[in-house]
C-alpha cells in the first residue's frame, strides 16, 4: 500500500515572530524551521501503517523553497522511503488552493492508496489544504482524526474523530484523504541509523511543469499583517489577605466587568 | 576552508537537541536531588542508536566520528541536562575507543556490539590515589598466570561503578623502569566482577545522578583474551582515547555554559526592576554577551580539534587548548547565569545553580588546566619541563 504524506515546514513552536518591513510578510531571521507537529502525527501513523501490514511504501511531499529540504530529510530519517519537494519559484506566493492543485497534480501522479496530513499547519493555521485537495480529487476525506484503521484488504479506512463527548466513526473507501488529530499516535524520534540511511533515500526536486502545471496567480493575497498589541501589565494586589481579597473582588467587578 | 556542519551533522544536531529537550530541567534537577542515574534518559538514547555512534557499522554501530559525537554532547548540555546527561552517554563515545583501535578481532565482536545498544554499561579504571596525573606511577598490578591476569589495587575517581557491567583498566604488568616509565603497563576491557572489586562512593560537588567511587581490586582475573591490544602497550592505546576525551568534555562544558546562558538571558529579558527588564542595563547585558563570544571561540576550538582527530592528524596541542578555553568558557557562563539571576541564581528551582556545579568538574578533569598549561609550555612552545 502507498502512502502519500503531505507535509509543511513551520516555524519553531518556541519562535518570536517578527513582521518584516513591508508590513505583509514575516521576517525570516533567526527562524528554527520545522516539521508541522500535526504533520508529524500523520508521518507517524503512515509509518505504523506500513509496518503493521509489513509492506508498503511512504512518500513524503512538501511545497516550499530550499530550506523545506531539510524537513523532508527529517521525515526520511523517522522512516519515510521517499520524499518529493515541490519547488519552484512560481509557487513562490502559493496560496493553499495553488498548493492543493500541485498537491493534487502529485497525487495523480503517484496514486497512492492513503493521503495523510496535518489537520492544519501551526504557522497560518489555515487548515484549508485537506478540504481543497478532496475536492480536486474528489476523494472521500475525515478530517482531525484520533483513531485510524485500514482493512486487512486496503480497500477501506475507519476512522474515528472526536467530537463534543466522544468519538464519531466513519467508514471511507480508498483511496480517501485523512488529517491528524493531536492524539492519534505520538511521533517517533529520528533514530541515528535512520538519520545516516536517510541521505542515501530520494528526494526529488519537483517543478510545476513537471506535474503539467501552468504558472498561475495566487486567488489569495495578504493585504497586511499585524503584531499582537502588547499585553498590559498585571497588577499585583498589596495588602494584608482579607483586605487584598476584597480589592480583587471589587476590581474584578468595576474594572474588568469579569463578575 | 570550510565552518559549515555537512546536512547529515545538522540533523543530528536538530534530533539529539529534540530527544535531548524532551527531558525538562525538572527531570534533572529530581536526580540531582534523589541521587538517581539517569535511565529513562540513557534508554532513549540506547533505542535511538546514539550510543553505537563511534562503533564501526561492522559491529553494530554506526562508524561516525568524534565531530559527530562531540555534537550530540553538546546538543545533551545545551538542552540542560549538563554533567548528569552527559556522562552517562559519553561513556560510549571515547571509552571504547582504544577497544576499536587496537582491540582483536575477537574482542571487538565480544564487546563492541553490546556498547552499540547500551547493555554494557561502562567504567573507566586508570585514576589511583596515589598516581595522579602521573600515570606511570600507577600501583594497580596485573600478574600473569597461566590463561588470565590475577589483578590486585585500587583506582580512584572510577565514575559509574555503581552501574557498570564492564570496565576498561589500566595495570602494570611488568615493573616501572625509569626509562621507560609508560611501558609495561596493560589495558583490559573485562567484565565488572563484584565478587572481587567492593566500590565505595564518594560524595561529591555536583553530578549526584552519576557516582564516582573508589574501587577496591582484590584477586580480580582477566583472561588474556581481554587484553586491549598488545601487553604492555596499555598506555600508549588508552592515548587514542585521551584527546576525544579533551574534546568530548569540552564541548560538554561549551553546551552547559549555552543551557546557563539560555536561562540567564532569557531572565534578563523579563525580570523588571526599576520599571525595566535588568538586561536593559549594560551591567548585566554585556557579561552575557562576553559569556555567549567566549563559548563560540571555545566551541570553534573543539570542533576543530575533533576535524584534525578524524582526519588522522596530531591533534594533541587543539584538543588541550579546546578543554582549557572551554572550561573557562563555560564556567563564566555558568556564574554570569547565576550573577544574573541575583538571588533566584542560588535558589534549586532556577536550575542554574546546579549547572554551576557541575561546570565546575571541567576545570580539573579530565586533566586540569594547569597540567593542560604545563603540556602547551612544554609540548607546544618548548619550553623546559617543569617537573
Amino acid at each position: 500500500m502507498k502512502i502519500l504524506v503531505a507535509i509543511k515546514q513551520v516555524p519553531d513552536t518556541a519562535t518570536q515572530m517578527k513582521l518584516g518591513a513591508d508590513g505583509k510578510t514575516i521576517d525570516p531571521t533567526g527562524i528554527t524551521w520545522i516539521v508541522s507537529p500535526y504533520d508529524e502525527f500523520a508521518v507517524e501513523e503512515a509509518l505504523r501503517i506500513k509496518e503493521k501490514r509489513g509492506q508498503g511504501e511512504v512518500v513524503a511531499v512538501s511545497l516550499g523553497p530550499d530550506r523545506v529540504k531539510e524537513a523532508l530529510r527529517s521525515c526520511l530519517a523517522m522512516g519515510c522511503d521517499r520524499a518529493i519537494h515541490l519547488n519552484d519559484p512560481a509557487w513562490g506566493a502559493a496560496d493553499t488552493l495553488m498548493t492543493a492543485r500541485a498537491l493534487a497534480a502529485v497525487v495523480k501522479q503517484e496514486a497512492p492508496q492513503l493521503v495523510l496530513c496535518g489537520r492544519q499547519a501551526i504557522d497560518d493555521d489555515m487548515g484549508a489544504l485537506p478540504a481543497q485537495l478532496g475536492e480536486l480529487l474528489g476523494w472521500p476525506s475525515a478530517y482531525w482524526i484520533m483513531e485510524e484503521a485500514v482493512d486487512a484488504d486496503g480497500k477501506t479506512v475507519r476512522v474515528a474523530r472526536q467530537v463534543e463527548g466522544g468519538l464519531e466513526v466513519f467508514d471511507l473507501p480508498l483511496p480517501a484523504i485523512v488529517t491528524a488529530q493531536k492524539g492519534l499516535n505520538e511521533p517517533r524520534y529520528p533514530t541515528l541509523k535512520g538519520i545516516m540511511g536517510a541521505k542515501k533515500k530520494e528526494l526529488k526536486d519537483v517543478k510545476a511543469a513537471d506535474v503539467g502545471l501552468a504558472a498561475e496567480a495566487p486567488q489569495l493575497s495578504i493585504t497586511a499583517l499585524e503584531a499582537l498589541p502588547p499585553r498590559p501589565p498585571g497588577r499585583i494586589i498589596q495588602g494584608d489577605l482579607p483586605t487584598a481579597v476584597k480589592e480583587l473582588v471589587r476590581s474584578l467587578r468595576e474594572d474588568a466587568k469579569a463578575i | 576552508m570550510d565552518f559549515a556542519f555537512t546536512e547529515q551533522q545538522e540533523l543530528i544536531r536538530k534530533e539529539v537537541a529534540s530527544l535531548a529537550r524532551s527531558f525538562p530541567a525538572d527531570y534533572w534537577l529530581e536526580k540531582d536531588n534523589s541521587a538517581e542515574y539517569p535511565w529513562e534518559f540513557v534508554r532513549a538514547f540506547a533505542q535511538g542508536g546514539w550510543l553505537g555512534c563511534i562503533v564501526p557499522e561492522a559491529y553494530g554501530g554506526s562508524g561516525l566520528g568524534v565531530t559527530e559525537a562531540a555534537i550530540v554532547l553538546h546538543e545533551i548540555c545545551a538542552a540542560g541536562a549538563g554533567t548528569s546527561g552527559a556522562s552517562p552517554v559519553h561513556f560510549y563515545m571515547f571509552p571504547p575507543m582504544p577497544v576499536i583501535k587496537h582491540g582483536s578481532e575477537d574482542l571487538k565482536r565480544r564487546y563492541l556490539p553490546g556498547v552499540a545498544t547500551g547493555e554494557i554499561v561502562m567504567s573507566f579504571g586508570v585514576t589511583e590515589p596515589n598516581a595522579g596525573t602521573d600515570t606511570s606511577r600507577i600501583e594497580t598490578r596485573a600478574e600473569r598466570r597461566g590463561d588470565r591476569f590475577v589483578v590486585n589495587g585500587r583506582k580512584v575517581w572510577n565514575t559509574n561503578a555503581r552501574q557498570a557491567t564492564h570496565m576498561l583498566l589500566l595495570a602494570r604488568t611488568a615493573p616501572r623502569d625509569p626509562a621507560h616509565p609508560f611501558a609495561g603497563l596493560t589495558l583490559f576491557f573485562t567484565p565488572f566482577d563484584r565478587a572481587k572489586i567492593a566500590v565505595k562512593e564518594i560524595a561529591k560537588l555536583g553530578r549526584a545522578a552519576v557516582d564516582s567511587n573508589e574501587i577496591f581490586i582484590d584477586g580480580l582475573e582477566i583472561p588474556v583474551e581481554d587484553v586491549v591490544g598488545e601487553v604492555g602497550r596499555g598506555f600508549y592505546h588508552l592515548l587514542d582515547s585521551l584527546n576525544p576525551e579533551r574534546i568530548m568534555t569540552g564541548i560538554e562544558a561549551v553546551g552547559i555554559g549555552r543551557a546557563a546562558l539560555e536561562r540567564a538571558v532569557q531572565y534578563a529579558k523579563q525580570r523588571i526592576v526599576f520599571d525595566r527588564p535588568i538586561g536593559q542595563n549594560q551591567a548585566i547585558a554585556h557579561p552575557l554577551a562576553l559569556a555567549w563570544a567566549k563559548l563560540e571561540t571555545a566551541e570553534l576550538m573543539c570542533l576543530k580539534a575533533a576535524w584534525l582527530f578524524d582526519g588522522g592528524r596530531p591533534c594533541g596541542a587543539e584538543s588541550n587548548t579546546a578543554k582549557l578555553l572551554a572550561a573557562e568558557a563555560g564556567f563564566e557562563a555558568c556564574d554570569v547565569a547565576v550573577q544574573t539571576h541575583g538571588g533566584y541564581g542560588y535558589a534549586k528551582e532556577f536550575h542554574v545553580e546546579r549547572l554551576f556545579r557541575e561546570v565546575r568538574l571541567y576545570k580539573i578533569a579530565p586533566v586540569s588546566q594547569q597540567m593542560v598549561l604545563n603540556y602547551l609550555s612544554e609540548h607546544v612552545l618548548g619550553l623546559p619541563k617543569s617537573y
